[in-house]
């Protein structure tokens, strides 16, 4: 406990990296994720395959491998991030590490988010969108006022799941160059080891307020996005 | 909902949009292709010699025992987390304060903390130190925790998926609480539950990976091994990739098939609370 | 691996093996050429220690279990498909075992990392820890280490393309890498770098070379094994910055095992093995074996 509080600004710090490397790729797998899935429930076979084909791969590899990709195989095909390192903007600039890093947790969280935007679509009853054809909606119209608006509510739960899997996955990134929670708590062990079973909890704990965040706000939007 | 209901039947200008799409999405997918082989051509890695090493027996070997232990640490802590779930999954519906709200604190902890700390720490509670386990069983202990949380959910559902009215009627023939567990909901729960067991073995069988970081053996491991040895970590990842990809593909059409064979085409979805998944997988 | 120069030999079994891959004509990857030194194996070596010793138990039981890093170059290091470690350290596990009168091929090998080296001593799993393992305060009060056998330091591992850095004073600001969590790294981090930490060794090395990182820190000899790995891409520079003395671990059990070790050390620093050792495993890169240590007594 003593080696964690004395130090609380470090303990701090650590969970700022994995805010940050949690945040960047949540977004990012957002992004890249609902492309993808509009390509999945999209008319045109040779995309609904290529989205398919990229799931497969990215959901069956382990997220180290990924990161093996990008930090160890990347740079012997001549990529080693570098040069993200000279771009500044107002005064920010990112490490070649975090870069790896984000891009591989985006890269493996996007197909998982692909899947959950397409079951939320899948769920939306076959009825519903008879119906507003029926009434005489065009395929936007009836995509924008009746399909999405409900597959969005329940696309809420499954995708928590994936952001929530993904706070707990930055602490790949331990391995990998950030200083992030997972390997500050190892650098605490290392220097106190009679403290071991402390210091665990103490880290755990600050994964599990993560946690619970994202899962509350989830649960906000679920309760306000409910058919009154 | 199948897309066509969404679309009109395309007409002779949609078809040629949609020919259009096909053919730079093709050109997209050569591009990528192209670049890639381009790339692993220029930077050598492509030469004998980086990939000599899986087509030696003795490696071979090596990277099949890798296999055998990333199978027998994936299977040895699903088997471990469903004992684990069933008395935590249990606990949960518990009728009685002092079962439900141990069992619920336990399965909400070891759904938030990451894997890869679980295994640290079980590393040093049980490698070294207090005597030694191999590392091989603190992946398998940490891996049992967090699946085992998993699946307690999971179990919860299932039991809450049987219809009331079947434990009722148990009731009314006069069977106990044990019996109507017994008897009535756990053989259907586990019914319900199969394919979400199955997937599970895949997110714990990726999990195994994380292993390498505390030395315990499997294919990881011998990614680095090899790598280490011949400096050819492009090769060799790719080639450890696969062998998780196509494990993998074989363990989801197993899935596949249990969903058909028990469980019928058009299951009702279980339902899971939002914490946990791994990655979302849902319940398949 | 490129063909090496006279001085070894190829011994009977990589003979055979070589024999046998090449019969199967499929890959034929790995290492073949497994020479080592000849290793002088005392005879009658039994007779020469009291009863009741554990020299004596190990001598009349022809085997004995030694400690080693498994993933360190130079050092340690043993591939996926090798039958023995390789490196300095197996080395001097081959010498003692040697005055035994235990032949190599008679030693069994245990991997050890840093983390269990004081369990696997004091459970008795192995006799003797020859791991990269410092001489501490700390782990003699629960077991024992001889030696030094070497003297190393914290140093910094650099492309032979950098002429930036050149010791510790330079690494401000630069981003150097080691094991996460682990004291070298710490150490860096007091001195102004931008601290990364890896899962291996290995991959750090990767890192340097890639130019990801400026440096990667650890003990000088570790960072030696790599540098005779790639001797045109990877150099060693500046002076250590904290000093280590490696030493072999012995059970706290058998006490009378320190002054065996250090006679044998002794022995083997005066009839040349020592430097020989070196000269395979550490010394391939061209660096010349350094000064010998100063044993610590066993009475202290």
């Amino acid at each position: 406990m003593e080696a964690v509080f004395s130090n609380f600004d470090e303990y701090l710090k650590a969970f700022g990296v994995t805010l940050g490397l949690f945040v960047v790729s949540g977004i990012g797998s957002l992004v890249l994720g609902l492309f993808l899935a509009s390509l999945r429930v999209g008319p045109v076979a040779i995309m609904r395959r290529a989205a398919a084909l990229y799931v497969i791969i990215f959901r069956n590899t382990p997220l180290l491998m990924i990161f093996i990709f990008m930090a160890a195989a990347m740079p012997k095909l001549g990529y080693n991030f570098k040069w993200v390192e000279d771009i500044e903007i107002a005064g920010w600039s990112v490490s070649a590490f975090f870069v790896r890093s984000t891009l591989a947790l985006t890269l493996y969280t996007s197909a998982f988010v692909c899947e959950a935007f397409r079951s939320g679509v899948n769920s939306v009853d076959l009825g519903q969108a008879e119906a507003a054809r029926a009434v005489g909606l065009t395929f936007a119209q009836s995509m924008r006022y009746v399909v999405l608006p409900q597959a969005l509510r329940a696309v809420v739960p499954p995708l928590t799941s994936v952001q929530v899997a993904l706070i707990k996955n930055t602490s790949v990134a331990a391995a990998f160059g950030m200083a992030e929670a997972t390997a500050t708590m190892r650098a605490f062990t290392n220097n106190n080891a009679d403290e071991r079973i402390q210091i665990f909890l103490l880290f755990a704990l600050g994964y599990i307020i993560l946690v619970e965040i994202v899962a509350l706000s989830s649960y906000v939007l679920e309760r306000k996005w409910k058919v009154a | 909902m199948s897309g066509n209901v969404l679309f009109d039947a395309p007409g002779p200008r949609t078809i040629a949009r949609h020919r259009v799409y096909t053919v730079l999405t093709l050109l997209a997918l050569a591009g990528i292709i192209g670049f890639f082989a381009w790339r692993l051509q220029v930077t050598g890695q492509l030469e004998y010699e980086k990939w000599e090493v899986f087509l030696t027996p003795s490696y071979v070997e090596v990277i099949l025992q890798g296999l055998l232990d990333t199978l027998q640490m994936a299977f040895g802590a699903i088997v471990l987390a469903i004992v684990f779930g069933l008395v935590f999954g249990i606990g949960k519906v518990s009728e009685h304060a002092w079962l439900r709200w141990p069992s619920w604190v336990v399965v909400e902890f070891f759904r938030a903390v990451p894997v890869l700390m679980l295994m640290i720490f079980s590393f040093y509670l049980f490698a070294i130190g207090n005597g030694p386990l191999s590392p091989m069983w603190c992946v398998i202990i940490a891996l049992t925790c967090y699946n085992g949380a998993v699946l307690a959910e999971v179990f919860r559902a299932g039991i809450n998926a049987v219809p009331r009215g079947q434990v009722e009627a148990a009731y009314a023939l006069g069977m106990r609480k044990t019996q109507v567990m017994v008897q009535i909901q756990l053989p259907q729960a586990v019914k319900i539950m199969l394919p979400a067991l199955i997937s599970q073995c895949i997110v714990a069988l990726k999990d195994t990976s994380l292993g390498a970081y505390i030395l315990a053996p499997g294919l990881t491991y011998v990614y680095d091994q090899i790598s280490q040895e011949f400096k050819n970590q492009v090769p060799a990842a790719l080639v450890i990739a696969s062998i998780y990809i196509v494990v993998n593909l074989l363990l989801t059409a197993l899935a596949t098939w249990a969903q058909k064979r028990y469980v019928g085409e058009k299951a009702a979805p279980l339902e899971v609370a939002a914490t946990g998944f791994d990655d979302g997988r849902g319940t398949l | 691996m490129r063909p090496r120069p006279t001085l070894r030999r190829f011994t009977a079994a990589a003979a055979a093996a070589v024999l046998a891959t090449s019969i199967t004509a499929c890959g034929n990857a790995g290492n073949d050429d497994s020479e080592t030194r000849d290793v002088d194996v005392a005879e009658n070596a039994a007779d020469e220690f009291e009863d009741g010793t554990r020299m004596k138990e190990l001598a009349e039981d022809g085997k004995i279990t030694i400690g080693v890093k498994y993933d360190q170059p130079g050092l340690g290091f043993k591939g996926a498909t090798d039958d023995m470690p390789r490196g300095f350290d197996p080395e001097i596990g081959k010498i003692l075992a040697g005055s035994l009168g235990i032949a190599p091929e008679d030693i069994t090998w245990k991997e050890t990392i840093s983390d269990n080296r004081e369990p696997f001593l004091q459970e008795g799993e192995v006799d003797l820890v020859i791991a990269t393992y410092s001489i501490t305060d700390e782990r003699r009060q629960v077991v024992g280490q001889a030696g030094p056998y070497y003297v190393t330091g914290q140093q910094l591992l650099v492309r032979s393309d950098n002429d930036e850095i050149n010791g510790v004073e330079d690494i401000k600001g630069s981003e150097v890498c080691s094991v996460t969590g682990s004291t070298s790294l710490d150490n860096v981090k007091k001195e102004g770098a931008k601290p990364r930490g890896f899962d291996t060794y290995s991959e750090c090395v990767d890192q340097v070379l890639d130019g990801t990182v400026d440096a990667m820190t650890t003990d000088g000899t570790i960072l030696l094994g790599y540098a005779a790995e790639q001797p045109d891409d990877l150099k060693v520079v500046g002076e250590p910055f904290s000093e280590e003395l490696y030493g072999i671990g012995y059970s706290k059990d058998r006490p009378e095992m320190c002054q065996w070790i250090n006679d044998t050390l002794t022995q083997a620093f005066e009839d040349g093995s020592w430097e020989e050792a070196f000269d395979v495993t550490l010394g391939e890169s061209g660096v010349d074996a350094p000064e010998k240590p100063e044993l610590q007594s066993c009475d202290a």
